[in-house]
């Protein structure tokens, strides 16, 4: 039996990888400086000199964009992966071992969660000040429990299965049990909430610097907040607002057909090649 | 060489009773015991006492655990680490989860050696190798990269034991190892036991509620009943004069079940 081709997974790798490519692109080049002024071309149209038009300022959008999409991604990235490795230590720990220690964790962390993120980051960024760094540490730090909550329950899962308890038998470390044995297994569950979490990071970031906490507009440009400056102008010069919201929107559906695929039927899954039927 | 002695395990969790009621065992190198009793009777949980499985905080255990000498229970994790897989193998009931369904075969198999011996990879390999075409896996050179999910129940029982047998234990606890199998692979895996413990000389610790699977393999044999080893001795001795009521109708079901397949 054929089976249909997983098109989440293709259609948002794909997608991804586009938008990837053309922010890799702009650390290298971009038609015009994203910073320069000009006073003769202020809120043009798109045209073949501007692919995106140009800004109240007379800066190229197309620059802009992706030069904004650039920080967005590099901020999420790293703050992704802030979360994701500390979460996986969390959870990977309370899950494997229980008692006492994983109630008192998880219990904070139901705290922590309890916060919607975005106030919680407000708070903390109007403590620390905004800037790049600390939007990175911040949302790190945010995104933290939910990978622990989700890491937790696979390794409390995991933990009782016979191969498990097997490689205990083996006299096997616990160390080693952890992550050779068990996160190879979870791999599926811990990279959809990867995928899930760089939406929300890029959510999270655009919010953030549409809210005008981001980064700092001296710093570099960012979707966010192309998008709380093209507010005035929604009507005059629409392509402001929808290049940076487009964007922003491009790069979250990419991440989120690509857990959906995850989600779906992982594809780095060992296969048989001379496999009749499937396996459920 | 294993001395079981007075051995009671209560567990804490509100289950009623004690599972194991002070209980004595002897083997000896070379020993195939087997333990049988119906579900529940404590079996498993006197394997898992043995193997170090029951963990400390669910259970009471007193009675002494004597394998070599050490009093196993006694011993800290980490003693314990030392002598599982390396002296004291453990095979389950279920062949199909009891892999690593991401991990291959040989790796698996390898990897016992690799936590208790200093070899190099090639050394390590060459053992792998070795030791499954001991147990009668095809194509060994094939199979060592195969997946857990390529192979057949009856392969990866024979891949469990390769991987409990490359270190040469002294000691082979199979708890139902043949249970989830069919007919005809259990009379394949038996035959494997009966060759491991008469050439390599392991000691077979042997537990199941299959009465004509031990009969097959075993020597001796011990029969449990509610957490009591009600009756011990030489194996054709118990099926041929069955002396406690629960032993004799345990032979009496087998050999009614063989009336009814004839």
């Amino acid at each position: 039996m054929k089976k249909s081709p997983n098109y989440n997974l293709i259609i948002g790798c794909t997608l991804t990888a586009i938008t990837i490519s053309i922010i890799a692109l702009g650390y290298f080049w971009m038609p015009f400086n994203p910073d320069t002024m000009s006073s003769t071309e202020k809120s043009i149209g798109p045209n073949l000199k501007h692919l995106l038009g140009t800004d109240n300022f007379g800066r190229d959008i197309l620059s802009r964009v992706m030069q904004g999409a650039g920080t967005t991604l590099s901020i999420a990235t790293i703050a992704v992966s802030i979360g994701a490795s500390f979460g996986t230590l969390i959870g990977g720990l309370t899950g494997y071992f229980g008692g006492a220690v994983d109630e008192i964790v998880m219990r904070i962390n139901d705290a922590v969660t309890a916060f919607p993120s975005i106030l919680l980051a407000l708070v903390v960024i109007s403590i620390t000040g905004s800037g790049r760094t600390n939007i990175i540490i911040i949302l790190g730090i945010l995104f933290i429990p939910s990978f622990a909550r989700v890491i937790r329950g696979e390794f409390a899962k995991q933990r009782y299965m016979d191969y498990v308890r097997n490689a205990k038998l083996m006299g096997v470390r616990n160390s080693r049990i952890m992550f050779v044995h068990i996160l190879p297994n979870i791999a599926p569950v811990l990279l959809s909430s990867i995928a899930i979490g760089f939406n929300n990071a890029v959510l999270a970031e655009a919010s953030m610097s549409y809210l005008g906490v981001g980064v700092a507009t001296t710093e570099s440009a960012s979707l966010g907040r192309m998008l709380l400056d093209s507010q005035a102008y929604l009507f005059s010069a629409p392509w402001q607002a929808l290049s940076a919201g487009c964007a922003i929107s491009i790069l979250i559906l990419g991440f989120s057909l690509i857990s959906e695929g995850l989600g779906y039927r992982p594809m780095w899954r060992p296969t048989t090649k001379r496999r009749h039927k499937s396996h459920a | 060489m294993l001395d079981i002695k007075n051995l009671s395990v209560t567990f804490n969790d509100g289950r009623p009773g004690m599972a194991v009621r002070g209980i004595n065992l002897h083997m000896e190198a070379g020993d195939t015991l087997g333990l049988v009793g119906e579900s529940g009777s404590g079996k498993t949980v006197t394997a898992h006492t043995i193997a170090g499985l029951i963990e400390k905080d669910n259970a009471t255990v007193s009675g002494e655990v004597f394998f070599e000498g050490r009093d196993l229970l006694k011993c800290t994790v980490e003693e314990m680490r030392l002598l599982q897989g390396k002296d004291i193998g453990v095979i389950f009931q279920e062949p199909m989860t009891s892999l690593d369904p991401l991990m291959k075969i040989g790796r698996q198999i390898e990897e016992t050696v690799k936590l208790h011996c200093k070899f190099t990879s090639e050394e390590r390999r060459n053992m792998a190798i070795e030791v499954m075409k001991l147990v009668g896996l095809p194509e060994p050179d094939l199979t060592y990269k195969k997946y857990p999910h390529q192979l057949s129940g009856g392969q990866r029982q024979r891949a469990m034991i390769a991987s409990a047998f490359i270190t040469h234990p002294k000691l082979l606890i199979l708890d139902e190892p043949t249970t989830a199998l069919d007919v005809t692979v259990q009379a394949q895996i038996i035959e494997l036991l009966k060759r491991l413990n008469e050439k390599c000389g392991v000691s077979l610790l042997f537990i199941s509620h299959d009465l004509r699977v031990v009969r097959r393999l075993c020597k001796k044999v011990a029969v449990m009943y509610n957490g009591e080893i009600v009756e011990y001795g030489d194996t054709e001795q118990i099926f041929n004069d069955p002396q406690h009521e629960y032993t004799k109708e345990l032979v009496a079901a087998v050999s009614a079940g063989r009336r009814v397949n004839a």
